[in-house]
């Protein structure tokens, strides 16, 4: 089955090493991602003129541009044309970041304008003052409201991770090209065995993930 | 008696409508207030002005001796005595039934848990929905909700109660079990100022009525006075919306 080659000198550590690459750099990203994110969300309820037409344009942006060709934009463009010497990772975080925070700002703003008024008016009549009120009434529906989302996101964010071996980073799918090329010879399989332990990998990573998603959106329905 | 709510010129306009026009209104402690009128003429907007949710422009509001709008500093402090029930459902659908009922005398109160809790039950069952303690809003039907929402403004002890169309959104058939909650707090002698389209509802629960039109009180007067001979033409053809009489 192509299994065997896992087993070869220290090809498994190889791959889970890429995972980690992998993992680190969506991490990174998903911090970032979710820290602006929710900063540019809560700047867009503003109704401001100009951060709505920015944003607007940025988020269009994001929508119609394949990750890919904002990478290659990145790495080889910022490097060539603008002499930065960006590393490939760098370069990697800075994209998944750039599409994070556009996807986690449009989640924001919908989970904040999504609370009708009469929720903070209730809320005020009662006698509650307006830190009671976003404490108690307000921020929890929002973060009720926007977790399951943002899971989402992340796993996303997770999944894409693997378009980074385009640019050179030996993550988890370079390690298994790498591994398959170099047992050819030797076991004809690999590429089945490597590309199904991958699959399992990502699985392993992103599964847990989703569940947590779901439990908490089942716990929050009301 | 003693006067508890007193309104003084009270006007509020919206971009450069005139949405309340110079309102003058003294309401006694016990007395319950209805407050008609076509849609649009300013029911909600006054009942706003009288907790603080909107500002206003001239005129002022008067809770006993304190000023309480215009006023921005003791806002919350006032709206705690001030018991409000909205039109659409405005239960915390993150809390339950319960829950919602305690939040604010424990959170603004800072009352013990346990007490507000017990007091809660007592106030649950007096509507008879003890049962639905531990459930959440969305499970509740409308009038439910509606009577939940009436408890938790009632737990706060409030020197008035003001009720905007409680059931304008109810299907017909969950309309008698929300006014007859309130009508029961009508006889225990609480002061109300409510605003409904139930005009039959209005005759039974009311000491005065009154009727808005164009930003002014056109007309007031005993419920029977106003429904059996209103005086002026507009409150007459208001009226006659009402019935089905050629
Ligand atoms: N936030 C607002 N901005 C502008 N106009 C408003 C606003 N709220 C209410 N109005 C207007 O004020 C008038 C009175 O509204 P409202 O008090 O809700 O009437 P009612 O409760 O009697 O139906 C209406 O003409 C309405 O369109
Ligand atoms: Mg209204």
């Amino acid at each position: 089955m192509g299994f065997e080659v896992l087993l070869k000198g220290n090809n498994a550590l190889r791959l889970l090493g890429g995972l980690g690459v992998a993992m680190y750099i969506s991490m990174i990203s998903v911090v970032i991602s979710i820290t602006l994110g929710i900063i540019l969300g809560m700047l867009m309820t503003l109704k401001n003129p100009v951060i709505n037409a920015v944003s607007r344009v940025y988020l269009e942006i994001v929508r119609i541009m394949p990750q890919m060709v904002l990478l290659f934009i990145v790495y080889f463009g910022a490097t060539k044309i603008l002499g930065l010497n960006l590393s490939a990772e760098v370069s990697a975080v800075i994209v998944f970041s750039f599409w994070g925070t556009a996807e986690m700002s449009d989640l924001v703003r919908g989970a904040l304008t999504g609370i009708p008024a009469i929720q903070y008016e209730s809320s005020m009549a009662l006698g509650m003052n307006r830190l009671q009120t976003y404490i108690h009434v307000i921020i929890p529906q929002i973060v009720r409201r926007l977790i399951p989302l943002s899971i989402n996101l992340i796993t996303r964010m997770i999944k894409t991770t693997s378009l980074v071996m385009m640019i050179g980073i030996v993550e988890v799918l370079k390690v298994g090209q790498q591994i398959i090329e170099a047992n050819r010879k030797s076991s004809p399989n690999a590429a089945f065995g490597i590309f199904a332990t991958i699959f399992i990998l990502y699985f392993l990573a992103c599964y847990p993930i989703s569940c947590l998603s779901k439990y908490l959106e089942k716990k929050w329905e009301n | 008696m003693e006067e508890i709510l007193r309104v003084e010129n009270l006007s509020k306009k919206y971009e450069d409508v005139d949405v309340l026009d110079g309102i003058s209104l003294s309401v006694k402690k016990g007395e319950v207030v209805v407050i008609v009128g076509p849609s649009g003429c300013g029911k909600s907007t006054f009942l706003r002005c009288l907790n603080g949710l909107e500002d206003i422009r001239d005129g002022s509001v008067f809770l006993g001796d304190e000023k309480i709008n215009p006023n921005k500093k003791n806002l919350s402090k006032t709206r705690e005595k001030i018991g409000m029930v909205f039109q659409s459902y405005d239960l915390f659908p993150h809390k339950t039934i319960l829950q919602n009922v305690t939040l604010a005398p424990i959170k603004v109160k800072k009352r013990k848990k346990a007490e507000v809790e017990e007091e809660a039950l007592k106030l649950l069952d007096r509507v008879g929905l003890i049962s639905k303690k531990d459930n959440y809003p969305r499970q509740l039907s409308g009038g439910q909700k509606q009577r939940v929402a009436i408890v938790r403004a009632l737990i706060m002890h409030p020197e008035v109660l003001l009720f905007d169309e409680v059931t304008a959104a109810l299907d017909p058939e969950m309309v008698r079990e929300v006014l007859d909650v309130v009508l029961s707090l009508a006889k225990e002698g609480r002061t109300m100022l409510i605003v409904t389209h139930e005009m039959s509802f209005a005759r039974a629960v009311a000491d005065r009525v009154i009727f808005l039109d164009g930003g002014k009180i056109v007309e007031e007067g005993k419920p029977t006075d106003f429904f059996d001979n209103p005086k002026t033409d507009r409150l007459k053809k208001f009226l006659k919306t009402f019935s089905y009489e050629e």
